[in-house]
């Protein structure tokens, strides 16, 4: 009985996820087309995506790499990229801090934005679902993720032409984002969060770093969760 | 060009970081319950982050150099309309995707 939920699970992630295909494949065609003109060979292209999974610190790391930054720098700029998925991190512990460690070290490994929304969205909808049915969707949420970014990464290092840039594809990521989060919005306090971080972000866009992304983040989060008691003090409902 | 001794340190210090992030609070954390401010922030994390990722991109796409760009502010108005509306990803992408490359086609 419990496998087949679990199974349920597992099958219910993949779907969920599957919007991401048309994503993550220009994605990761783009970051092995990119890493070939820079003049890393196939091998070495391959072992940064799947040693380092992270898109967008990939991107920051190769672009300053080849300007020839300073070594420090470049793993600063681009783990600094990377701090949300410690906020990530923190979001899932109350679903999936439960499982066994070797769960939890491949559900961090695999922790990327796609997966995470997909999976946090999904947790928050349905507090009734047991910890193993989390992990099992949690994990079907990125098989047609992570495979597909080794895959295309390859494809993309292979090919190694550029996309044409008339494709657009830059604006593939900020599309499945807005997508993923509109119906996230459920209450007052969640469209607060939004606006406050949009607002913050673009004051914030010339901080080096990318750390305005963090500082917009933990000012939504504040004031997220000020709107949140506010209501709870006023005691209407959320 | 880059050094390849400089590429693999930087690939595996990158993977061990990343994974570090990842891990700081699902592993490390785990099962501890966490204080109930800290949950209350946790659950914003998403809708405040990944806004605050997009919205320098809509505003000043990469893609132009960072000059403003009707066709990708519609895109993001419309997918952002509606995905609320519909609650649907798929339409929300498809119908973003369909103002982008129709507007693009268009003021081309």
């Amino acid at each position: 009985m419990t496998t087949t939920t679990r199974k349920s699970a597992y099958r219910q992630g993949i779907i969920d996820s599957s919007p991401f295909i048309l994503v993550i494949i220009p994605f990761a065609t783009l970051f092995g087309v990119l890493a070939t003109e820079a003049g890393l060979n196939v091998l070495e292209t391959m072992v940064f995506s799947i040693v380092v999974i992270a898109g967008a610190a990939q991107f920051t790391a190769l672009q300053l790499m080849q300007e020839n930054t300073p070594t420090v720098i470049v793993l600063i700029s681009a783990l600094a990229v990377n701090v949300r998925m410690a906020m990530y991190s923190a979001s899932l512990t109350p679903y999936i801090g439960a499982a066994p460690l070797w769960q939890r070290a491949l559900c961090a490994y695999v922790t990327v934005d796609q997966s995470y929304v997909v999976g946090v969205s999904k947790f928050e909808r349905e507090p009734d679902m047991t910890v193993p049915e989390r992990v099992a969707y949690f994990m079907g949420a990125v098989t047609p993720i992570v495979p597909l970014w080794y895959v295309f990464t390859l494809v993309g290092a292979l090919v190694g032409t550029r996309v044409p840039e008339s494709w657009a594809l830059d604006f593939a990521i900020p599309i499945a984002f807005l997508a993923m989060i509109a119906p996230m919005f459920r209450t007052a306090a969640h469209v607060v969060a939004a606006l406050t971080a949009v607002v913050v972000a673009l004051l914030a866009a010339g901080v080096p770093y990318s750390l305005g992304l963090i500082i917009a983040g933990i000012a939504g989060m504040i004031a997220g969760a000020q709107t949140e008691l506010w209501f709870e003090r006023k005691g209407a409902p959320k | 060009m880059i050094e390849t001794g400089t590429l693999w340190t930087i690939i595996i210090l990158l993977g061990i970081g990343s994974f570090g992030l990842r891990f700081v609070f699902t592993g490390l954390v785990g099962n501890r319950a966490m204080p109930d401010w800290l949950l209350r922030h946790l659950r914003y994390t998403a809708v405040a982050i990944l806004p605050a990722l997009v919205a320098p991109q809509v505003m000043w796409p990469t893609a132009t150099d960072g000059v403003f760009d009707i066709p990708r502010a519609a895109a993001a108005v419309v997918t952002l309309t509606v995905g609320l509306a519909t609650k649907n990803v798929l339409w929300a992408v498809f119908s973003g995707a369909a103002t982008l490359y129709g507007l693009l086609f268009l003021l081309g």
